[in-house]
């Protein structure tokens, strides 16, 4: 229930939506990061040799420099875990029935959001994490192609 | 205050659906800007972002979500937004950036993806009216348009074929501009009557295409920029204005706010008499009819009598003031915020004679441009000159 459902004082309200559908294009460092995910099964990034850093996801350009970035690697499944949150509620504030992992897995000098399948009693910041990819027939070009990542052994 | 220069450019190619980001697409055209200049990153000391309606690019908070493609990163950096009068904001927030003192290098980046809307980014406009009174009936802004237009050409009896010219004229400079989405060298009067109505009396030739794309422009302080280039070209005037927020409430045959605008511009810039003074004119094109209503505004025309220079030929490049020699929104496309900044940054080609193939003779010294927007009640100008 709302707040506003809650609260007997509230004022009368009707209900109306911002009718917004987008088409959304990978851009020019998207198309071939989730192809290549797709395609290859493989997590990619670009380095700046003149900042001396590595996009992941990759990017077109530097944010730093603003050079086009060109060199591409490929920078494994495996990343580290710099945080995570356990979630008991969803983004319009109603419970989960199960509780839910979410973890930022660095890559590089960047890295993923994304869903994390683990003992939350012994998830620790740190932890080498890696991700669980969906069979090669079921991958889209999504993000979701990676289905969550779990502890690395 | 401090004087301020454009010393670069850049723009992408405006086009009907692009694969770039907008992230890559801000990248592109401040990269360019950057080159043009032969400047760094290091050199820019504060970023000014424009983006219109976030419905647009589709994410909300558009300004901080392109911040790395318009080279806000570890700068001061924030956007302005005045919706469609955006692009030429944009530039009066780098000028108070540096005119102030604050900083001596500032980006200014305005960028665009209207391709993201689905399907049809006309309807974005339905989420920015008033959800209580007027969203219900579902308006766009090619209504909006179609009943101003209707009261201008009513009040003053202006043929609907005379405003095509202007259409004409516009879309024919474009041919000629790099980037243009509509240019079109051999096209007529009776094209433009012939196109599709969409709303009458606007017609699909009457009004500026749905566009993606970017622009940028580096501003610097007197002293930098003449160590930078033999070739400053100056913000002299800059001034802008909001009308009523009811479009019940304004005077829809007479832009008022761009009057105000213009007069606030020409005052900082000594101008007294800018029909003399004015050698190019970059008005707000989003429509045929607009750039007539913003010339008037600008008090480069008298009221109702606007489309006379296109008639006797004063508006062509060749002619003694020159309107939209770029080929504005109508040619060159609209991509809201990037399209009122590629004004800017054609007066600084002009100005400096770099316009290539559509430069327009006798070594034009002052030019204006000018945008409108917010809803349809803001008007933006800018004065430029060497």
């Amino acid at each position: 229930m709302t707040l506003l459902e809650r609260d007997p004082q509230a004022p009368t309200a009707w209900r109306g939506n911002l009718p917004v559908t987008s088409r959304y294009t990978y851009g020019l460092a998207g198309e071939k990061f989730f192809r290549t995910l797709k395609d290859e099964g493989k997590i990619m990034g670009t380095v700046c040799n003149n900042c001396g850093r590595t996009y992941v996801p990759a990017t077109a350009f530097c944010e730093r420099c603003l050079s086009e970035l060109t060199e591409w690697v490929d920078v494994g499944l495996v990343g580290e875990l710099h945080t995570f949150t356990r979630l008991f509620v969803d983004y319009d504030g109603n419970p989960l029935d199960e509780p839910e992992l979410v973890g930022f897995i660095g890559f590089g000098d960047g890295g993923l959001i994304h869903k994390l399948e683990a003992d939350p009693d012994t998830l620790e910041i740190g932890k080498k994490m890696e991700a669980v990819l969906k069979p090669k027939s079921k991958r889209t070009g999504s993000i979701l192609d990676i289905e969550h990542f779990k502890p690395a052994k | 205050m401090r004087k301020v220069a454009v010393i670069g450019a850049g723009m992408t190619r405006f086009v009907r659906r692009a694969l770039e980001t907008p992230k890559e697409l801000s990248w592109e055209a401040a990269r360019m800007a950057l080159d043009s200049c032969e400047l760094t990153m290091d050199d820019i000391q504060a970023t000014c972002f424009g983006t219109a309606p976030d419905a647009f690019d589709g994410i909300h908070m558009n300004g901080e979500y392109a911040s790395d493609g318009a080279g806000g990163w570890g700068k001061p950096y924030m956007r302005s937004y005045v919706g469609g009068g955006t692009g030429v904001f944009n530039p009066i927030q780098g000028w108070y950036h540096v005119a102030s003192g604050m900083f001596d290098v500032v980006m200014v980046v305005a960028e665009e993806k209207m391709s993201s809307f689905y399907p049809h980014a006309q309807a974005a406009f339905v989420t920015i009216f008033d959800h209580t009174t007027e969203r219900a009936l579902k308006p766009n802004l090619l209504w909006i348009f179609a009943l101003e237009m209707n009261r201008y050409m009513t009040t003053y009896g202006i043929k609907k074929e005379d405003i095509a010219r202007v259409s004409v004229q516009h879309k024919r400079n474009a041919a000629n501009h790099p980037c243009p989405l509509l240019g079109e060298a051999d096209i007529t009067v009776e094209d433009v009557l012939n196109s599709e109505t969409l709303a009458w009396p606007v017609q699909r030739f009457d009004v500026s295409p749905v566009s993606d794309g970017a622009v940028a422009i580096i501003m610097a302080a007197e002293h930098v920029a003449k160590r930078l280039t033999s070739k400053p070209v100056w913000i002299e005037g800059v001034g802008w204005h909001l009308d009523s927020a009811y479009w019940t409430n304004r005077d829809l045959v007479y832009p008022r706010y761009v009057e105000y605008a213009a007069k606030m511009a020409y005052d900082m810039a000594g101008i007294r008499e800018p029909r003399k003074e004015i050698n190019i004119a970059e008005p707000y094109d989003p429509f045929d009819y607009k750039a007539l209503h913003h010339l008037e505004g600008l008090q480069l025309a008298d009221r109702g009598r606007a489309v006379e220079l296109y008639i006797n030929g004063t508006a062509a490049p060749d002619g003694n003031m020159p309107v939209c020699p770029s080929g504005g929104l109508l040619g060159v496309g609209n991509p809201i915020a990037a399209a009122g900044l590629m004004k800017i940054a054609e007066l600084f080609w002009q100005l400096r004679g770099e316009a290539g193939d559509r430069q327009v003779p006798g070594q034009p010294r002052r030019g204006v441009a000018q945008a409108w927007g917010d809803l349809m009640q803001v008007g933006t100008v800018v004065v430029m000159g060497r």
